[in-house]
């Protein structure tokens, strides 16, 4: 059988090599998708998330003035991956006279720069490239692409809870 | 189409030249002899490969310092998707890479085929066994749990007794003042930053030399007529190679790595063992006690690596026929004697494991379960309920993934009366007592789809535990995950205050051990203790 090989191929020759060339690519092929499969999956599927957000308490209501936007400043443990992370995180509410509130969050909707209340102009406004959003968050003027992100609150007996942070839809053209 | 092909190939070996290298490689002549036999080298380049690619992969999820890494790993196990496949592969392909490498020296060595002009091929292969070797003892210390520590700080120790380079040794692997974070950063660079390139080369200068001085012939080849490596042999490697990585995959799904806890450098009743393939040194290690232990520990493994390198110049008879080469084969039959022997005689002298561990590689949810809900997945398994109430099941609803919506009155009715609060169920009735239905319906009431692991991963012993707890009534003075009285200590850490002896003793007698202590005395069984221990000790901090 072994001496076979190295005479010229007779008739059958050609069938018996590309025998062992399927078998080469085929083998080859069944390892490379085994290894390359679970692969994919490992670096694209996204990881199980363990900690659903928990709401987090900012203060009692009743602190929060009525009328102007105030920054607040609170702690959160923020999971990634394995690690939990204690990291300061702020927050601008808005609290309304009939002590309905509004909590949004802290960077403008073009590019993530930190925005503040303008006392004189009544408005939001982002320092960077100069977007103006109302106090209700919606966009004046300016690059922002959609009002600024809200928190969803909740009151728990007298206290304003954050959840997690959503957006409000894109701006109408 | 095939005109555009071969157009592109001209094109590439007129710009590379690539196409004629490999053309040439894969053609070279390999004498009429070969043939299965010579099939370990391929496996073992390609698991060097797999190796690679699966620790590449590990290392985009991991962090290479001590604590982190170990949180990082639990991470990969339990939730990254394929995380314990590519770990199982890495641990596993490591093994078997010893295994092949082995396999292939043996063939070597039975073979003759070290001989002249092929001993640097031979002192080439024996380096990358080396290599192996310290890919092994590196790679045990990076998941830094319990076992990677102490096995570590025994091979530290080892390196310390070695003569005179001893202390020079200990300070290369930052290892001066105990196993720390020095030592983890010296094994991880040494891991993944000085051996993969040096594997590589060698690889590249062991190939190039066997490729100068040509596949061994046997006795006999000069007659006939050569063969060409491709593509016969290269299907037969890749056979090898087929079978090779489908027994890696299978071990890789069904033999669980377990992790165990994070590393203590305080637990002092950890008892370390080395990897299989260290067996036998580690028990050669016991046959020299006192000054005489750098002979087991140093002396004899530092001849034993000389002689492997001499062996093409003890040798220096010429080639024979593998059959009439009775000394080699006989050699290799007393060296396997010997390594199996040791082997076997370190596998029975390993005490069997006294407690429970608990296998972090698995999710960990149950951990933070009170000793009532605990006792209610006892419960829940004794009585059989998953066999309705699981995703598998159309016959109940499946509790892990639904939520219950009912209050635990409502429950315990169920239990009792399945049809009377949900009539026409098929429910059978529960038969358990009133404490134990109380336990199901708490366990029931926080199970929730996060964490409802703990339905099937909280171990036996943790459970059956938790029974004996609740059984002997201990959260009327004693807390346990918040959940209890404050009247006696809270037994949360109890692992890092106490010995699993003292408490075992102190149930029997508490006044003895804790003068002045108010606590009933307990006669359990021996197996209610074990597991009663083993839970607490389990317990989180």
């Amino acid at each position: 059988m072994e001496k076979l090989e190295s005479v010229p191929p007779p008739a059958d020759g050609n069938s018996r090599r590309g025998f062992f060339q399927a078998g080469i690519l085929g083998l080859g092929a069944a390892i490379a998708a085994a290894l390359g499969l679970p692969a994919l999956a490992y670096l694209l599927t996204p990881p199980k998330s363990k900690q659903p957000n928990r709401w987090i308490e900012i203060g009692e209501l009743n602190q929060f003035a009525a009328g102007a936007p105030i920054e607040v400043a609170f702690r959160r443990n923020r999971t990634d991956a394995w690690k939990v992370v204690s990291e300061k995180d702020t927050v601008w509410v808005v609290k309304r006279a009939d002590s309905s509130v509004t909590a949004f969050g802290p960077q403008c909707t073009h590019l993530g720069c930190a925005y503040h209340w303008d006392d004189g102009r009544q408005q939001f406004l982002c320092p960077c490239h100069s977007s103006l959003f109302r106090i209700d968050g919606s966009v004046i003027s300016g690059p922002a692409p959609r009002p600024l992100d809200r928190y969803e609150t909740r009151v728990e007996n007298g206290r304003l809870m954050l959840g997690s942070l959503r957006t409000v839809g894109e701006r109408q053209a | 189409m095939k005109r555009q092909v071969e157009s592109l190939a001209a094109w590439l070996e007129d710009r590379t030249g690539l196409p004629g290298a490999v053309a040439h490689f894969l053609d070279e002549k390999i004498p009429a002899s070969g043939g299965w036999h010579q099939v370990f080298g391929s496996v073992a380049m390609f698991l060097f490969l797999t190796q690679a690619f699966t620790g590449i992969l590990l290392a985009f999820n991991y962090a290479p310092t001590p604590g982190e890494a170990y949180n990082s790993l639990r991470y990969i196990l339990t939730e990254v998707a394929g995380g314990r496949l590519i770990r199982g592969l890495h641990h596993w392909g490591a093994s078997m890479m010893i295994v092949v490498v082995v396999l292939h020296m043996l063939q070597v060595f039975v073979f003759g085929a070290y001989k002249k002009p092929r001993e640097t091929t031979w002192m080439l292969g024996v380096v990358l066994l080396l290599l192996t070797l310290t890919y092994g003892l590196t790679g045990y210390l990076l998941p830094w749990d319990n076992r990677a520590y102490w096995g570590t700080v025994v091979t530290t120790k080892i390196a310390a007794s070695a003569p005179i380079a001893g202390p020079y040794v200990t300070r290369l692997l930052g290892a001066a003042s105990g196993v720390g974070v020095v030592t983890f950063a010296r094994f991880y660079a040494v891991h993944v930053l000085i051996l993969p390139p040096a594997t590589l080369l060698l690889i590249l200068a062991h190939v190039y030399l066997v490729r100068r001085h040509g596949v061994t012939p046997q006795p006999g080849d000069e007659l006939l007529p050569k063969k060409p490596f491709y593509p016969v042999q290269v299907f037969k490697d890749t056979a090898a190679i087929f079978i090779a990585f489908a027994v890696l995959f299978m071990l890789a799904v069904v033999a669980k790595v377990p992790l165990e806890q994070l590393a203590d450098p305080t637990d002092t009743s950890y008892i370390p063992r080395p990897e299989w393939y260290f067996l036998f040194l580690f028990q050669t290690l016991k046959f020299f006690e006192g000054p005489l232990e750098i002979v087991g520990s140093t002396v004899l493994p530092g001849l034993a690596v000389l002689a492997l390198f001499a062996v093409p110049f003890i040798d220096r008879a010429r080639m024979v026929k593998v059959t009439r080469r009775t000394v080699a084969i006989g050699f290799v039959i007393l060296a396997g004697i010997g390594w199996g022997g040791l082997t076997a005689a370190a596998v029975m002298s390993t005490p069997r494991e006294a407690v429970a561990q608990v296998d972090y590689s698995a999710p960990t949810d149950w951990i933070q379960l009170s000793p009532e809900e605990m006792a209610g997945i006892a419960y829940f398994r004794q009585e059989s309920c998953a066999s309705c109430h699981s995703a598998g099941s159309s016959l109940g609803p499946d509790l892990t993934r639904t939520g219950i919506h009912k209050d635990a009155a409502w429950m315990i009715r169920h239990f009792k009366q399945p049809a009377a609060v949900r009539p026409g169920s098929a429910m059978p009735p529960v038969e358990l007592g009133d404490a134990q239905l109380n336990s199901l319906a708490a366990f029931l009431l926080k199970l929730t789809p996060e964490n409802s692991t703990a339905l099937t991963d909280a171990p036996d012993f943790a459970v059956r535990g938790a029974v004996v707890y609740q059984d002997g009534h201990c959260a009327a003075c004693h807390m346990v995950n918040g959940v209890g009285m404050k009247v006696g200590p809270p037994l949360n850490g109890l692992a890092k205050r106490q010995t699993r002896s003292w408490v075992d003793d102190h149930f029997a007698n508490p006044r003895k051990l804790s003068p002045g202590s108010i606590m009933p005395p307990y006669q359990f069984s021996a197996e209610d203790k074990k597991n009663l221990t083993a839970y607490l000790f389990s317990l989180p901090e």
